[in-house]
């Protein structure tokens, strides 16, 4: 593959890498105190459990859904474990837990979305309210405290906990673009997303397909919960608020298109890494931090504007494609 | 107004679809206060001249005139400003919406701030409806009427609107008896209004009824206009379907095999698909003729599960299978290459690679990861084999032209190893040398012992490609015709015929 077909291959997540690239150039010439190797690495703890979110995100977003439940998911699965935790569950269990609790409530949306047919911003929608309610409902708002010694950082020290996170969190990105692009399960994902009908023709069955990326989701979520969860002392009750929003607009921002079926993980990453840090970097450049939302706006207008923009452009290239390749 | 006033004229069009001539120096003109029926074959290029009358289209060379006036910048709204109105086969109202407002939509000045006034609003929808002798509330949601009913309020609005010249695309043709002669009722009433109205049937009968003047259209040309007084439905049939077949088919020298595909009292409710029998060998190329709707893609549907059948039984090599999804269809070594490529055919933003794997992605793959290179050897087998051109197997399949399109839509069919192979409309909108292509194709797999179940609303191709034919007509096969005695007066008879003595019927929903 020579420079200018990965160029074109890698053309939706080309503008947020460049943007992300201008972001780290003017941070090295304006703060280069952001840099500071303590910083980076609480950059990278506080965002990998995002990134795992996100991951989850884009194979709902692939398929032409979305889930706007995760925040609700999250905050459920972060008690549930810390639950288990008090209970005696050994730690090496818990992210087996983490999985198989995450993948049962995720296979709830995914259970309505594909089998009962109903609109996913709808079903999702419901169960954000009805979780998050539930479980203040059930916890009256206290935190799970008096977590067993092993829990925090997986029994590890500080920084090898933190290792352990950063890692995971590398791992399952790897192993999702791996699978995106080489498992029949993942060029499913991105047929069901560009046209539902036509791979239904093709055999393919659709809402096992879309039912999956749900459950997927959900155990992604919950493993980020865990992850998230063994950072601190005590977990709070109210988590995850507003986890949904940062996923999706990660999401959105790395290219992935929100009527699915085109974009890839990695357009996730660099969407995660670019508004992830710019909370932190505005503080390192010495701009008030309550600019850190109105500048996140901007960049999810900007590039939902540009796939706008893009999409009409090649709309009409294919016209003239058509007419000069036609024989 | 005076009568005998040239309301519309069409001078010399010509109009070409992504190199497909619909239309050919066409000539044509509606006087006042008359009712001229257009008539042809489908794909004869009548949707593509009402498509330019109603400005929704531009023509490629040509000049419409209006009351005598040249008209060059024809949009849909400047044609509903000079009094052209259409309506359709399928009703446009706004559903959720009521009668008068749907009347009103079209007919009131439409600013924002506007009041709306409920009363006047109301009193003209009444006077619309009275009109057109229709008996329905004005407060009625436009959604909650019947198909004729709606059919009456669209008339009611074109009226409302003063036009001048009103288009009527198979009026009838969800219409009881009773209804037809209701309608033609207005049509009289509108044409001595002095109205012009440009009448689309199949319904032979009905033109000698309601039409002045007929214009036989076939292959985007006017074969003829003339008085409806005296032409008989044989010779609008003659006409219709012309002499020679216009395309030169591959030569096969058929030895069909045993059956392959069997269909006994195959019955789909929900695809309106009822009581079809049908055989096909392997080695045989069945042609599958009908008018549009008369359910040969429902047909096809329901054979590959997309709609499951709910009575009657399919046989693969006379083994009664069920076919409840997609899935199971291919399992059965059915194929099944969709109408409207675009939509369902292809997945233009994937690569010719993947698209041409897609149909076979469970055993390309070991382990659930895909074998890069068995997909590169079979998608560059097809490329070879099929001539589609292309800069490589990583173009994304929307940039080819519709001829390699559907070649790459027949690839992924193919890399199945179907014994069936079910085709709907192979050629349609592709130009003349990758149809020549795809007909050669199809015919050497009929020689290797393919079974080939074609739909096309082509005749010639048709008649050109099939060892037997058989025709639809309302969700059932009326007729099958062997290839030496097929002719396209006896094939359009079949798929007209029984509208002809049976119209009455037509009204009545078929179960």
């Amino acid at each position: 593959m020579n420079f200018r077909q990965m160029l074109t291959r890698s053309k939706r997540e080309l503008p947020c890498v460049i943007a992300f690239g201008v972001l780290l150039l003017a941070l090295a010439l304006r703060a280069p105190d952001f840099f500071d190797p303590q910083n980076l690495r609480d950059l990278l703890v506080n965002t990998a459990p995002t990134l795992i979110v996100a991951l989850g995100m884009t194979i709902v977003i692939l398929t032409g859904e979305i889930d706007i439940s995760v925040g609700s998911l999250f905050a459920v699965c972060s008690v549930a474990l810390g639950w288990l935790a008090k209970a005696g569950v050994p730690i090496l269990v818990l992210p087996l837990a983490a999985l198989v609790i995450g993948a049962v409530l995720g296979a709830g949306n995914g259970w309505l979305v594909a089998r009962v047919g109903m609109p996913s911003i709808i079903v999702t929608l419901a169960t954000y309210i009805a979780w998050r309610n539930g479980l203040l409902w059930i916890t009256q708002g206290a935190w799970v405290q008096n977590l067993p010694a092993g829990f925090q950082w997986f029994g590890l020290s500080q920084r090898g906990g933190e290792t352990l996170i950063v890692l995971s969190a590398v791992i399952l990105l790897i192993a999702f673009a791996i699978a995106l692009r080489h498992l029949s399960g993942g060029r499913a994902v991105y047929a069901v997303g560009c046209d539902r009908e036509a791979s239904r023709l093709a055999g393919i069955d659709a809402r096992r397909v879309v039912f999956g990326a749900f459950v997927l989701m959900g155990a992604l979520t919950s493993l980020a919960a865990l992850l998230n969860d063994v950072r601190f002392s005590a977990i709070p009750s109210n988590l995850g608020t507003g986890l949904e929003l940062k996923a999706i607009a990660a999401v959105v921002v790395g290219g992935v298109s929100i009527t699915g079926g085109s974009g890839s993980v990695i357009g996730a990453l660099f969407g995660t890494a670019l508004l992830g840090s710019i909370g932190t970097a505005l503080v390192f450049a010495g701009i008030n931090p309550f600019w850190e939302k109105a500048i996140q706006g901007a960049i999810i207008l900007t590039a939902v504007f540009a796939d706008a923009a893009v999409s009409r452009l090649q709309k009409h290239v294919h016209l003239d494609f058509s007419r000069a390749g036609s024989a | 107004m005076s009568f005998d006033t040239s309301l519309v004229r069409a001078d010399r069009i010509s109009k070409t679809y992504e190199g497909v001539r619909a239309l050919r120096d066409v000539s044509f003109d509606l006087r006042a206060g008359e009712v001229h029926a257009l008539v042809g074959e489908n794909g004869a290029g009548k949707s593509s001249l009402i498509k330019i009358i109603t400005g929704a289209t531009q023509p490629d060379q040509g000049t419409i005139f209006i009351r005598n006036q040249p008209v060059d910048d024809l949009s849909p709204r400047r044609a509903k400003e000079l009094g052209i109105a259409a309506i359709y086969q399928q009703p446009a109202l706004f559903s959720a919406l009521s009668v008068a407002e749907n009347l009103a939509l079209g007919l009131e000045e439409q600013s924002f701030w506007n009041r709306v006034n409920w009363r006047a609003r109301r009193s003209r929808a009444q006077k619309l409806l009275q009109r057109v002798g229709a008996v329905i509330s004005p407060e009625a949601e436009a959604g909650s009427l019947s198909m004729p009913e709606q059919q009456l309020v669209e008339i009611a609005r074109a009226i409302g609107a003063d036009a001048r010249v009103l288009i009527m695309d198979e009026p009838t043709a969800s219409l009881s008896d009773r209804e037809t002669e209701n309608l033609y009722g207005v049509i009289r009433q509108l044409r001595q209004q002095g109205v012009g109205i440009i009448y689309i049937s199949h319904r032979l009968e009905e033109l000698t009824k309601i039409a002045d003047r007929v214009t036989v259209l076939r292959d985007g040309q006017v074969i003829e206009t003339r008085s409806m007084a005296g032409i008989s439905r044989e010779e609008l049939i003659r006409l219709m379907v012309g002499r020679e077949l216009a395309m030169v088919f591959p030569k096969r020298a058929a030895a069909p095999g045993d059956v392959a595909l069997e269909l006994c009292n195959l019955c789909c409710a929900e695809a309106g698909v009822r009581d079809v029998n049908l055989v096909v060998r392997s080695g045989e190329i069945v042609g599958l003729s009908g008018l549009v709707g008369s359910g040969r893609t429902e047909l096809a549907r329901t054979i590959f599960g997309l709609t499951p059948p709910d009575s009657g039984e399919i046989r693969i090599k006379g083994k009664p299978v069920q076919i409840a999804s997609p899935a199971d269809a291919i399992a059965c070594g059915l194929a099944y290459v969709p109408e409207d490529r675009r939509r369902h055919g292809v997945i233009s933003e994937l690569p010719i690679s993947a698209n041409a794997t897609l149909a076979i992605l469970s055993r390309l793959s070991r382990g659930g990861s895909i074998d890069f290179a068995e997909e590169t050897r079979i998608a560059s087998e097809y490329l070879r084999r099929l001539r589609i051109k292309a800069p490589s197997l990583h173009t994304s399949v929307g940039t080819l032209s519709g001829g390699n399109q559907q070649k790459v839509a027949l690839s992924r069919w193919l890399a199945t190893n179907p014994s069936i192979l079910v085709l709907d409309e192979p050629t349609q909108g592709i130009d003349i040398g990758a149809k020549a292509e795809i007909h050669a194709l199809i015919g050497d797999l009929a020689a290797q012992g393919m079974a080939v179940l074609m739909i096309s609303s082509e005749l010639p191709e048709i008649l050109g490609m099939s060892d037997r034919i058989a025709v639809m007509h309302e969700g059932t096969i009326v007729g099958v015709l062997d290839r030496a005695e097929a002719t396209q007066e006896k094939i359009l008879n079949l798929a007209l015929g029984h509208s002809a003595q049976n119209g009455a019927l037509l009204g009545e929903p078929t179960q």
